[in-house]
């Protein structure tokens, strides 16, 4: 393959140079990435620093040997399998060690066992095999993600008490809490209930939940500092405010109607799972959510639709990844329908089927 | 088709050269749903094999004397017919398999192997060169769902032959079982591979693994040869469009 750089490009105009590379928008990414994983650290201890070195460092590996393997160039510079792998590790959870019989080797082995798994799926299945970067139909943390919820349910949701909790009785998540039928009935008094399950230490108080001091994976626990790399990513221009909005916002919508326009359970739905750290980092992947700004909305609407639909009526606490998966399969369909037309051309009606010339 | 045929040649294709599920990517519903486990997957690949063996004879045998316009009728009756049998044949000698391939083994009339090659090959060919295509291909058929079999049973459950003493057996083996060991040390079995997602994706892998080895080989791409080999050629709108303007 000849060096990409030295290509004379030849395209139509307009001719606008900019200096945005992949390299820099990944390196936004990543640095937007680190306040939320500094969080799952201080949170989870130093169990969490393994996880998220062993994804990073598996991902890159799996990039490397399968371009390689499949003789294409060497695309470790643009930073995008260091994504994945911080998405991928701030999407598993620090292991339960009495879940592991006590035994602590034993759950660090089936980290690394996470890790690895997630982390081929995330970047030779999803990434690689449909072509590099660019060409993944789905986003490669996201569905590495699933895989490893489907195929370890057990493991995935062996959530760990948060260290800096002194307080806290339980491990579960608060949506595992509030999606449980013997300690919260959506069809009663729900401020009531919330100011009990928080009071009995079921629930974390919402100050706690905003900082992080809960059960959960390990870039979703800290809404603050995912809000924070949110903002720089704004700032940076990387990410349009669009489908962060639009996701968040529909969930809110659902849950002021479900919770019966109480506040508090619409904060504990918005900070409590993975919806953040979706909306903000995973959603927004460019090669998996649509151009224009009208598909832009539609994708988050969509997401947000079926991650509350899963939440309120599904077997699961919680659908933001099953929600952004689903979405980022229909994309393409949404790039069809948005697709803005060009200046001059007239609006063309649905026109009659031309016949197939043979 | 001048080059002569020989029985030999016939049954053999059916590994690599015409696999129907790798290469003709010919009946992969019962591919996908039943390959959880090797035992399913041999029961199911025999099945087939049985019915395919049988039909092919019947429908070679009735070549001449089926008209050509509701010949796809006549196939379906004979298909079932013998389908019916295998299915009565299980659900006396090995209940325990019928249970677990369900619908899956009556199913075996419209599988797109059986009814392809009736129309491909024995509706074309003499009696004992279809009765040897129907062994190949069923042959073929069982080793492509063996291979997923394995390898979905084995990272997806963690065992290997499990329940081999409901089909035959074997001094009272009952397959193998690594699942404790890999619970010992913390581990558990990748579950996605026995769920469907796993099965589409080991299906794609097997299926780029063969072509490899078969492109190592010489072998032409996977495809159907044309219209010739193609069991719908005659109501395809392809075709027609194709013979309009020719």
């Amino acid at each position: 393959m000849p060096d990409e750089n030295k290509i004379l490009t030849v395209s139509a105009s307009p001719h606008v140079k900019s200096k945005d590379s992949t390299q820099r928008i990944m390196l936004d990414v990543v640095i937007a990435l680190i306040p939320a994983g500094l969080a799952g650290c201080f949170i989870f201890g130093g169990k969490a620093l393994l996880v998220i070195g062993l994804c990073v460092f598996f991902s890159v590996l799996f990039e490397y040997l399968s371009r390689k393997i499949m003789k294409r160039s060497n695309t470790l510079g643009d930073l995008s399998a260091v994504v994945t792998g911080l998405l991928l590790a701030y999407n598993i959870p620090v292991l339960d060690v009495a879940k592991f019989d006590g035994k602590t080797w034993k759950a660090t082995v089936m980290t690394v066992f996470l890790c690895l798994i997630g982390s081929f799926f995330a970047i030779v299945v999803t990434k690689q095999f449909f072509g590099g970067l660019g060409q993944n139909f789905a986003n490669p943390a996201i569905v590495g993600r699933i895989v490893l919820l489907v195929s370890f349910p057990s493991a995935m949701t062996a959530f760990t008490v948060p260290k800096a909790a002194v307080d806290a009785v339980t491990s579960a998540t608060p949506l595992g809490v509030l999606s449980d039928a013997s300690l919260f009935d959506r069809a009663g008094d729900i401020g009531a209930q919330l100011t009990q399950l928080s009071g009995d230490g079921y629930l974390p108080d919402l100050f706690s939940m905003f900082i992080g001091v809960k059960g959960g994976c390990i870039g979703e626990v800290s809404g603050l500092l995912i809000l924070l790399g949110g903002f720089y990513l704004l700032m940076r221009g990387v990410i349009s405010p669009a489908i962060p909005v639009s996701f968040i916002g529909t969930v809110s919508v659902f849950m002021l109607i479900a919770g019966k326009g109480n506040l508090p359970f619409v904060a504990y739905e918005l900070l409590g799972g993975g919806l953040l750290l979706g909306a903000i980092f995973m959603a927004t992947d460019y090669t998996t959510s649509p151009i224009t700004v009208k598909g832009k909305v539609i994708f988050g609407i969509g997401c947000g639709v079926i991650c509350s639909v899963i939440r309120l009526f599904g077997s699961m606490a919680e659908g933001v990844s099953y929600a952004i998966l689903l979405m980022n399969i229909a994309c393409p369909l949404i790039e069809m329908l948005t697709k803005p037309r060009p200046f001059g051309v007239e609006k063309t009606k649905k026109s009659k089927k031309e016949g197939n010339a043979a | 088709m001048a080059e002569k045929k020989s029985c030999v040649k016939e049954i053999t294709k059916g590994f690599l050269r015409e696999n129907p599920t790798m290469r003709l990517v010919l009946g992969t519903c019962p591919t996908l749903a039943v390959t959880t486990s090797v035992v399913n997957a041999i029961g199911m690949g025999l099945s087939a094999t049985i019915v395919l063996i049988c039909s092919n004879i019947a429908i070679s045998a009735l070549r001449k004397v089926i008209p050509s316009k509701v010949r796809i009728p006549a196939y379906i009756v004979i298909i079932a017919s013998f389908v019916t049998v295998v299915q009565m044949i299980v659900k006396a000698f090995l209940p325990a398999l019928d249970e677990s391939l369900g619908i899956f083994l009556p199913l075996i009339v419209v599988n797109c192997i059986i009814l392809g090659r009736a129309e491909a090959f024995a509706s074309k060919n003499p009696v004992l060169l279809s009765a040897c295509d129907g062994l190949g291909m069923g042959l073929g058929f069982t080793a492509a769902l063996f291979c997923m079999g394995t390898v979905r049973e084995v990272l997806g459950a963690g065992t290997f032959l499990a329940g081999i003493q409901d089909l035959v057996n074997i001094g009272g083996f009952t397959g193998f079982d690594f699942s404790e060991k890999i619970t010992s040390i913390g581990l558990s079995p990748v579950t996605i591979f026995i769920l469907p997602a796993g099965g589409f994706f080991v299906f794609g892998i097997l299926m780029a693994i063969t072509n490899k080895i078969a492109q190592g080989k010489g072998l032409p791409k996977a495809e159907l040869h044309g219209c010739e080999h193609c069991p719908m050629a005659a109501n395809c709108t392809r075709r027609t469009e194709q013979e309009a303007t020719r």
